[in-house]
C-alpha cells in the first residue's frame, strides 16, 4: 500500500510536511514498513482543498487532512481498512461524497488533444506515432473523403485559428478551396513570437508528425501539392525533429509522390525566420518568405486569394494543425461537444511569471481564469496576493480579479479589453507596477514594430515615452488623456495586427488599475515600489545591527557605516538595485 | 525501406507496431522490460534531461537490468523539469519531476529493482482523448 502526500506548494504551505512527518513515524511505530509506504509528491491541482493525501491501490482522495489527522488514517484506513469518512472530498454541488479520486470532477479540468502525444511518444520515430493513430486521418480523408467534404468535417468542428485570430479554420480552407489556381500552398506558422508561449515549440519538439499530416490533409482539401513550415531559427532542437521526421515521412511514402496510393502528392520544406514578432502576421510571413523584408501588406487581398510567389496560400498556426488528426480521427461533433458555444476544443495555455506551477496546460475552451490559476497552477508564488494576469502577450491586456470566473474563449477575453493570443499568461502579483508592466510590453512593440505604417512606427514610441514619463513621476492629468487618446488612434488606424493591438497592455491597465496611474501622476508614488525613480531605500535606524551584509553587496558602494553600527545609504549614489533589501537579515531596510 | 503504399498496409503496420509496443510489456521476461521515458524538449534538456538520459542508460546497462530508455516530447510540468515517466511491466506509470542524477540514482535502486515508490511523483491531473483519465498516479 502507498500513501501519497502532495508536497506542491499550496499543500506545503498548509502543512502537509508535519503530515508526511506523523504519517512516517505512525507507520514505523505500528511496525508496518513492510507493507506501508509514505511518498511525497508534486502538485495534485488541487490546491484549493490541501492538503491531499491518496491511498493507492484503492484510490482513495481525502482532502484537508491536517497532521494530527494521521494517527486516524492509519489506525481506520490503513490498518482496519475503513475510510476516514470526516476526510472525504463532498461535491460542492451535489453534496455527494466521492472517495475515488477518478471520479472526480478536477480531473476533467484538462484534457490532451492538441498535446496528445507530447510526453507519450518518441518524437524521432514515426512508428510510435503510427501506432497512436498516426496518420490514420490522412489515410481517412484520402481514400473516402473529397476535399470538399473534409473542409467541411472542419467547419462542423468549429475549429478556430489558434494562433491569435481566432478566425474559422474550416471556413479559411473553404475560402482558399474554391479559389482557381495552377498552384496553391499550405504554410505552417511556426513563428512564435509571444514572450511567454511556448506551446508551438512543444508541439514541434514533442509531436512534429501530427503537423505533417495536418498540413498533407490541408493540401488535399485545398488542392495544393507544396506546404511550407516558417519556423524561427531560434528553435534550433524543434527544427531538428522535425526535419527528423520530414525524412521519415518521405521514406515511408506519406510525403511525396502518390502518397497511400491514391494519386495525391505534396511535400514540405522548411523556411527560416530571423525572429521578427510581425512575422507571425500572415502577410508579413509570407512577404518574408519570398525574400522580402518582413512587413505586412494590406488586406484584402487576403492570402487565400493572392498570397506566396501571387498564389492562393493558407495559413495556419502549429496549435491549430495539431488539432486537425483528431478531428477526422474522432469526428467533428466530438470536437464540437467540447468547449463552449462559438469556441469549440481546448486551448493550450503556457503558464508563466508568479505561477506555482509554470508549465503547459491545455483545457477545455470555457475553463475560467480562477481553475487555471489557482488549481491547476497551484496559486501564487511565496503565497502573494494575485494582482492581474496577461493574456494575449504584447497585444493582449492585464485581466484582474474581476475577471477570475469568466470563462475562457477567444469572444469572452476581447469583450474583457484582451485577447486569446497565443495563449501566454503571465501571472502577476501584487509585487508588480502596471505601469512597468504596460511600458515593457510597449518597449517590445516599438523594438519589433516593422515601421510601415505611421501610427504603428511613431504612435507606439510616443506612448512608451509618456509611459516612461509618467513611471519616473513626472506625468500629468494630460499626459494620461493623451496616452487613451492615442491608444485609440494607433487600435484604429494600424495595418497590421500589431499595431492594431500593441496599445491594449496600456488601455486595459487603465482601465482596470486607474488608480496606479494616479498615484503614479498625484501623488508621484509607486505603490508596487517598482518604479525606481519613485522609490528610496532607506536604513531602519532601530533594526540596523550593522552587519555590513547591505555594504558589502551593494554594487556602487553607496552604504558607509562602521560594524555593529546603523549604516547610512547615500541617496546621491544609490541606483536602487535592491540589493541590500534583499540582503539584510534584520528588516532594516525600508522602501518608500 | 518500408514504404507504405496503401491505407490497408497503413491499418497493418499500425497493428504491428502496436503489437511490438505491447510486446515490450508481454515478453517472456515481464520483470525484465521496464520503460523509461525521458521528458527531452528544449525546457528539459536545459534543466539536464540528457544527462539523466544518459545515466539512465549506462547505469541500468551497468547494472544488468534491462530496460527500454526513450525519450520524449514535454510533459508539460515545466517547474518540475527533468521528468521521467517510469513504467513497470503490468503497472501504471509513474511520473518523477525535478530528477537529477541522484534521484535516477534513486529511482533505479528502489522503484525498478524493489517495485518501491520514491519522493517526487507528479499526480496525473489530465484527461486523454481516447479514455476519462488513463489511470496512473
Amino acid at each position: 500500500m502507498h500513501i501519497l502526500v502532495c508536497g506542491g506548494t499550496g499543500c506545503h504551505a498548509s502543512s502537509s510536511n508535519l503530515l508526511l512527518e506523523n504519517l512516517r513515524e505512525q507507520v514505523a511505530g505500528k511496525d508496518l514498513a513492510g507493507e506501508v509506504q509514505v511518498i511525497a509528491t508534486g502538485c495534485f491541482g488541487f490546491c484549493e482543498k490541501g492538503p491531499i493525501i491518496k491511498i493507492i491501490p484503492d484510490n482513495t482522495f481525502y482532502t484537508q487532512v491536517q497532521p494530527a489527522d494521521a494517527t486516524e488514517i492509519i489506525e481506520e484506513h490503513v490498518i482496519k481498512g475503513r475510510q476516514v469518512g470526516r476526510l472525504l472530498y463532498k461535491d460542492p454541488v451535489n453534496k455527494e461524497v466521492i472517495s475515488d479520486s477518478r471520479k472526480m470532477g478536477f480531473y476533467k479540468k484538462q484534457i490532451r488533444v492538441a498535446l496528445r502525444n507530447c510526453g507519450f511518444i518518441d518524437p524521432e520515430n514515426i512508428d510510435e506515432y503510427i501506432a497512436a493513430d498516426g496518420y490514420s486521418a490522412l489515410g481517412k480523408v484520402l481514400t473516402s473523403m473529397t476535399p470538399e467534404q473534409a473542409t467541411k468535417e472542419i467547419i462542423d468542428s468549429g475549429l478556430r485559428g489558434r494562433g491569435g485570430g481566432g478566425f474559422s479554420t474550416g471556413i479559411k480552407w473553404d475560402i482558399a478551396r474554391k479559389v482557381q489556381a495552377d498552384q496553391k500552398y499550405v504554410v505552417c506558422n511556426a513563428d512564435e513570437g509571444d514572450p511567454g508561449a511556448f506551446m508551438d515549440r512543444s508541439i514541434l519538439e514533442g509531436d512534429p508528425h501530427s503537423v505533417i499530416e495536418a498540413m498533407i490533409i490541408n493540401g488535399y482539401c485545398i488542392g495544393a501539392d507544396w506546404g511550407l513550415v516558417y519556423i524561427r531559427a531560434e528553435y534550433p532542437l524543434a527544427i531538428e525533429r522535425l526535419k527528423t521526421a520530414l525524412g521519415q515521412a518521405r521514406e515511408y511514402g506519406l510525403l511525396g509522390e502518390d502518397i497511400l496510393g491514391t494519386g495525391f502528392n505534396f511535400d514540405i520544406e522548411i523556411r527560416y525566420g530571423a525572429g521578427a514578432f510581425v512575422c507571425g502576421e500572415e502577410t508579413a510571413l509570407i512577404q518574408s518568405m519570398e525574400g522580402h523584408r518582413g512587413e505586412p501588406t494590406f488586406k484584402p487581398p487576403f492570402p487565400a486569394q493572392s498570397g506566396y510567389l501571387g498564389k492562393p496560400t493558407n495559413v495556419n498556426n502549429v496549435e491549430t494543425f495539431a488539432n486537425i488528426p483528431v478531428i477526422f480521427n474522432k469526428g467533428a461533433e466530438w470536437f464540437a461537444s467540447i468547449g463552449t458555444e462559438k469556441s469549440k476544443g481546448t486551448k493550450v495555455f503556457a503558464l508563466a511569471g508568479k505561477i506555482n506551477n509554470v508549465g503547459l496546460i491545455e483545457v477545455p475552451m470555457g475553463t475560467t481564469l480562477r481553475e487555471v490559476i489557482f488549481e491547476i497552477g497551484g496559486g501564487i508564488k511565496d503565497g502573494k496576493k494575485f494582482k492581474a494576469v496577461q493574456t494575449g502577450g504584447p497585444s493582449g491586456g492585464c485581466l484582474t480579479e474581476k475577471h477570475l470566473d469568466t470563462p475562457i474563449d477567444f469572444d469572452n477575453l476581447l469583450a474583457s479589453g484582451s485577447m486569446m493570443g497565443s495563449g501566454g499568461m503571465i501571472v502577476m502579483d501584487e509585487d508588480d507596477c502596471m505601469v512597468s508592466v504596460a511600458r515593457f510590453y510597449l518597449d517590445f512593440t516599438v523594438e519589433e514594430s516593422c515601421g510601415k505604417c505611421t501610427p504603428c512606427r511613431v504612435g507606439n514610441k510616443r506612448l512608451y515615452e509618456l509611459l516612461d514619463v509618467i513611471s519616473k513621476g513626472n506625468g500629468t492629468h494630460k499626459d494620461l488623456d493623451k496616452l487613451r487618446n492615442l491608444g485609440e488612434v494607433i487600435k484604429d488606424t494600424s495595418l497590421c495586427g500589431l499595431g492594431q493591438t500593441s496599445p491594449n497592455p496600456v488601455l486595459s491597465t487603465m482601465d482596470n488599475f486607474w488608480d496606479e496611474y494616479l498615484a503614479h501622476v498625484e501623488d508621484h508614488r509607486c505603490p508596487a515600489g517598482q518604479c525606481k525613480d519613485l522609490i528610496r531605500y532607506e536604513v531602519v535606524a532601530e533594526n540596523c545591527v550593522g552587519c555590513t551584509a547591505c555594504a558589502r553587496n551593494c554594487p556602487v558602494n553607496c552604504i558607509s557605516g562602521e560594524r555593529k553600527e546603523v549604516h547610512f545609504i547615500d541617496q546621491s549614489i544609490c541606483i536602487k538595485c535592491g540589493v541590500c533589501f534583499m540582503k539584510c537579515k534584520f528588516n532594516a531596510i525600508s522602501v518608500s | 525501406m518500408k514504404k507504405v503504399k496503401s491505407l490497408d498496409d497503413l491499418k497493418r503496420m499500425k497493428e504491428g507496431l502496436q503489437a511490438n509496443i505491447a510486446l515490450r510489456e508481454k515478453s517472456e521476461h515481464p520483470e525484465a522490460m521496464t520503460q523509461i521515458k525521458v521528458a527531452m524538449a528544449t525546457c528539459g534538456i536545459a534543466s539536464g534531461a540528457k544527462e539523466v538520459m544518459d545515466f539512465f542508460i549506462t547505469n541500468l546497462a551497468k547494472r544488468n537490468i534491462d530496460a527500454i530508455v526513450t525519450q520524449t516530447g514535454c510533459m508539460g510540468y515545466c517547474y518540475a523539469e527533468p521528468t521521467v515517466e517510469v513504467r513497470l511491466p503490468g503497472q501504471d506509470p509513474v511520473v518523477y519531476g525535478d530528477v537529477d542524477v541522484k534521484k535516477a540514482d534513486e529511482i533505479i535502486e528502489k522503484h525498478i529493482k524493489e517495485g518501491e515508490l520514491v519522493d517526487g511523483i507528479i499526480p496525473v491531473n489530465y484527461e486523454t482523448i481516447d479514455k476519462k483519465y488513463s489511470g496512473g498516479i
